[in-house]
């Protein structure tokens, strides 16, 4: 608990206090006026009413699409499913840079959709919607499909003996038993949309502003303070809100599950409806996702005259002409690694702790510390960061210079993934398995190690994969956080794509694609693992 | 509980170990061999935005003469990193700060981030670029924000390309511009500027109603309407973009050359001299920097004709030293701009909210 709660004092709380404080106090005091000045101007009005109805329609898209899919990954078993699971997290760590771009090659005007179809739908609603549900897909699918897989088939099978009906059987047990995870995929997806910012600034157009675009605008661009303190303290207002709807919900939901292991869940679809479910799903899968990754990858092949490697070798070589780098853009590749493995390492221990810490107290502050623990999500990167410049500047902790501030700004946003994925099935363990194990003699240690850890190991391996996709493709921190010419891909890939010529645009593509390919390989990695059972340390 | 955590912090200790140990692998690397006996504490700092480059040998060089080690920082875009530089007055993050343009130096010298210092060898700089009387920056690249066209679809057409602004009101030109949004994109702003500077504080309006009428797209960023909108460019090409007149730079027809695959023997990009805005980069010492000395060299550098030589290809900007010779390919594929718009750095700076509010209240809404 003292640790999650310094680490998120130090380097959460501190540094937003005081960039609002910057901008909401004078040598006169507190200038709370300036709330009222700022939310009576009606271009703000505008923002704050797009930011919470795009939120709202994106999260409610995402779940009518990727809760089939959710079971889908959880029950069947189907080949190639470890592969699959892995391309549906791709767009979760993908900068939306590249999203933006694949989107517009798909919806944009002689993208596909114009060819054949004859209609374009960037610069609307739809184009940023959809490319929430792209990004936001895996969150639910790993989060609810990953209980779903360790839910007790027996129970919901009793159920049908004792003359319920499918439906009932789905309403009053399978739902119950889903819904903290369910609740928490889509609080975590209203989040993200709802503190969208690049999908938005390239789909969108110039005429739709989310609160975390104009935050950025505000202090990054027009170094207006007092107005970015106001929308981000209106950030946190709402996120609060959020986090108290939910928790309301879930409150009295939150029971003893009884979890299996989830390879005894699957099987085999039988039976034509369940084969159109799982074809629907595959459908989905691969117009919604596989598709625009697909152009990606196509277009870093489509060298003049042909297909081929050219644009990969052209990574290789640091400044052929002059080129964008200190380093050759493939050593971006390396930087990215080396920054998820910090920033994973610091997310599984802050939100390990935090959630054991959770699982074990009860009462209101435990529950504010909860919900503490989800503000980085809703907070945009540039107030943390520019946070950091004012208050991270003295020595012993004058980071603003130094490698690890990026892994940290990273973790923050990671910890409360681990967090969301941990507290479910923690909570879920029955407390009476761990007396029991001390009743017959166990140190807590070893309690923990034979009774938790098989159980969870699941999760923290999901939550694992989360936090280290997040820090693969997080990007507006790592912007702002000056470093020393260390670009991670991320940032490779913009800085190539904001050059001309077909040389850059090319290689913009190749390194999405090794980042794509990145990224899966170290999820299937992570879902491989498999501690061994008789060592006590991971 | 308590044992949890020793675990835990044994195996965060671990896992940072084997972290700060790489990332002391990739530090070891920096340090060249034999560079110079220098003592550690002769680092100087340079701050810049994400564009900042220069080619390792020149910066070696330096390092070696001076017996300075140069560590780079870059945060963000100009406008960002600026901000950051503004935040941290007093306690800055480096010696140097690189990237302050003419559209927002008034800015920077407003809130006093800069120290004066008279660069040596400031004479060799074309003096119309030296605009700080007190030499709180130092001009150290100019670069012109132009219409750019796509020279294969005016030749099919047959129809000249535009040269002026005036011209891309024209019937012949509907429906053909694409544009940057003037208040998240810096070459935006720049062509904002360049009709607030033919047209006057009060003409402008009327120019860019007319231009809107003419059908002028616009997109967010240079990104897109280059690399996406632009019928001209390779990435457009690809995208099948349908818009052959863009807002870019005087220097992207030699860069569509040097990265077209294979090179063309010519630029398939033109630029539309009449319709340029010119921005000019400086660099400026940092008040309260730890190397003092170490960052009047680096300044000194910045303007010597070695880096003005090399900046050409690595920034795609032009140099400010009257002794820099332009590469090939700038003298080749790039045009000289002879008369670009201008509007003074103060009235930029006490104008720009208001201008772009109004821009976007008439263009974009």
């Amino acid at each position: 608990m003292a640790l999650p709660l310094a680490f998120f004092g130090l380097f959460f709380a501190y540094p937003v206090a005081a960039i609002v404080g910057r901008g909401l106090k004078t040598d006169d005091g507190w200038q709370f006026g300036r709330f009222g000045e700022v939310l009576a101007r009606p271009d703000i009005a505008d923002v704050l009413w797009f930011t919470t109805w795009q939120a709202l329609a994106s999260t409610v898209l995402t779940l009518l699409i990727a809760l089939p899919g959710a079971y889908v990954f959880a029950r069947f078993e189907f080949p190639g499913k470890q592969l699959l699971r892995a391309v549906v997290t791709v767009p979760f760590v993908l900068p939306t840079v590249v999203v933006g771009t694949a989107f517009l090659a798909l919806l944009g005007r002689g993208g596909l959709l114009d060819e054949r179809v004859g209609v374009r739908l960037d610069t609307t609603v739809w184009a940023i919607l959809l490319a929430h549900v792209f990004f936001n897909y895996a969150v639910v699918v790993r989060t609810v499909g990953g209980l779903w897989a360790q839910l007790d088939p027996r129970q919901e099978e009793a159920a049908r003996v004792l003359g319920a009906g499918r439906f009932a059987t789905w309403r009053r047990v399978t739902l119950p038993a889903l819904a903290p995870s369910v609740a928490a995929a889509s609080l975590m997806v209203f989040l993200f949309t709802f503190s969208s910012f690049g999908v938005v600034l390239i789909l969108g157009g110039p005429a739709y502003s989310t609160l975390e675009v104009e935050v950025y605008r505000q202090t990054a661009q027009l170094l207006d303070l007092p107005t970015a303190a106001v929308l981000t303290m209106v950030q946190f207002a709402a996120i609060g809100g959020i986090l108290a709807v939910h928790a309301w919900t879930v409150r009295k939901r939150e029971t003893a599950l009884r979890l299996v292991d989830p390879g005894r869940t699957t099987h085999r679809p039988r039976g034509w409806a369940q084969r159109t479910l799982l074809g629907g799903v595959l459908l989905t899968v691969a117009l919604l996702i596989v598709l625009p990754l697909g152009v990606l990858v196509e277009r870093s092949f489509d060298v003049p005259g042909g297909y081929g490697f050219g644009f990969y070798r052209a990574l290789q070589d640091a400044g052929a002409g002059g080129g964008t780098f200190l380093v050759p853009p493939v050593e971006a590749i390396w930087n990215s690694l080396q920054y998820a493995l910090a920033a994973t390492a610091i997310a599984l221990l802050i939100g390990g702790l935090a959630a054991s810490a959770l699982t074990r107290r009860g009462g209101r502050f435990v529950r504010g510390f909860d919900a503490m623990l989800m503000l980085p999500l809703g907070v945009s990167a540039v107030t943390v960061g520019f946070g950091f410049l004012i208050t991270l500047d003295e020595p012993p902790l004058d980071l603003r210079t130094s490698w690890i501030l990026v892994p940290l700004a990273q973790a923050l946003v990671g910890v409360p993934f681990v967090v969301r994925t941990m507290l479910p099935v923690l909570r879920a363990v029955d407390g009476r398995l761990r007396e029991a194990a001390a009743v017959l003699g166990a140190s807590p240690l070893r309690a923990w190690r034979e009774v938790d850890l098989p159980l969870v190991r699941r999760a923290l391996l999901i939550a694992a994969g989360f936090a280290f996709a997040i820090s693969l493709g997080e990007f507006g921190a790592t912007v702002f956080i000056a470093r020393a010419d260390q670009p991670t891909l991320p940032v490779a890939v913009a800085r190539l794509l904001g050059r001309a010529g077909e040389l850059n645009y090319g290689q913009a593509m190749a390194l999405s694609t090794i980042l794509m390919l990145v990224c899966a390989v170290s999820l299937l990695v992570l879902e491989r693992l498999r501690p061994d059972k008789t060592s006590g340390e991971f | 509980m308590s044992t949890t955590k020793k675990i835990a912090g044994a195996a965060l200790a671990a896992a940072l170990g084997v972290t700060t140990l790489s990332a002391c692998g990739g530090a070891a690397e920096d340090k060249t061999a034999g560079a110079s006996d220098a003592p550690k504490s002769k680092t100087v700092t340079l701050v810049s935005h994400d564009s900042f480059n220069v080619t390792d040998a020149v910066l070696k060089q330096f390092e070696q003469e001076s017996g300075y080690t140069v560590k780079v920082l870059k945060s963000g875009d100009a406008g960002a990193a600026l901000n950051q530089e503004i935040l941290t007055k007093g306690s800055p993050r480096g010696d140097v700060f690189f990237g302050v343009d003419n559209t927002l130096l008034s800015r920077a010298l407003d809130n006093g981030i800069f120290t004066p210092y008279e660069a040596k060898g400031l004479d060799g700089v074309k003096p119309e670029y030296v605009l700080d009387k007190e030499h709180r920056v130092t001009p150290i690249d100019s670069g012109d924000i132009c219409v750019n066209y796509d020279k294969a679809y005016f030749a099919d057409k047959k129809i000249a390309p535009p040269q002026t602004l005036d011209d891309l009101i024209k019937p012949e030109y509907k429906n053909l511009l694409v544009v940057e949004n003037a208040a998240t994109s810096s070459p935006g702003l720049g062509f904002l500027l360049a009709s607030v500077g033919k047209y006057g504080e009060d003409g402008w309006k009327d120019y860019w109603s007319k231009l809107k009428d003419n059908g002028v797209e616009v997109v967010d960023g240079w990104e897109q309407a280059y690399n996406e909108r632009f019928s001209g460019s390779a990435g457009g090409k690809k995208a099948k973009g349908d818009r052959p007149l863009v807002v870019s730079y005087a220097s992207s027809p030699p860069v569509e050359v040097l990265y077209g695959e294979p090179q063309p023997a010519e630029a398939p990009t033109g630029v539309a001299t009449g319709t340029c805005f010119r921005q000019i980069e400086f660099a400026g010492l940092l008040k309260g920097a730890k190397n003092e000395e170490g960052g009047k060299a680096l300044v000194d550098f910045l303007i010597s004709k070695k880096f003005q030589e090399d900046m050409p290809l690595q920034m795609f900007v032009n140099p400010v030293a009257k002794d820099a010779a332009l590469p090939e390919l700038f003298t080749k594929h790039g045009v000289v701009v002879e008369k670009p718009e201008n509007v003074a750095p103060e009235t930029i700076a006490k104008n720009r909210e208001q201008w772009v509010k109004a821009w976007t209240a008439l263009v974009v809404k």
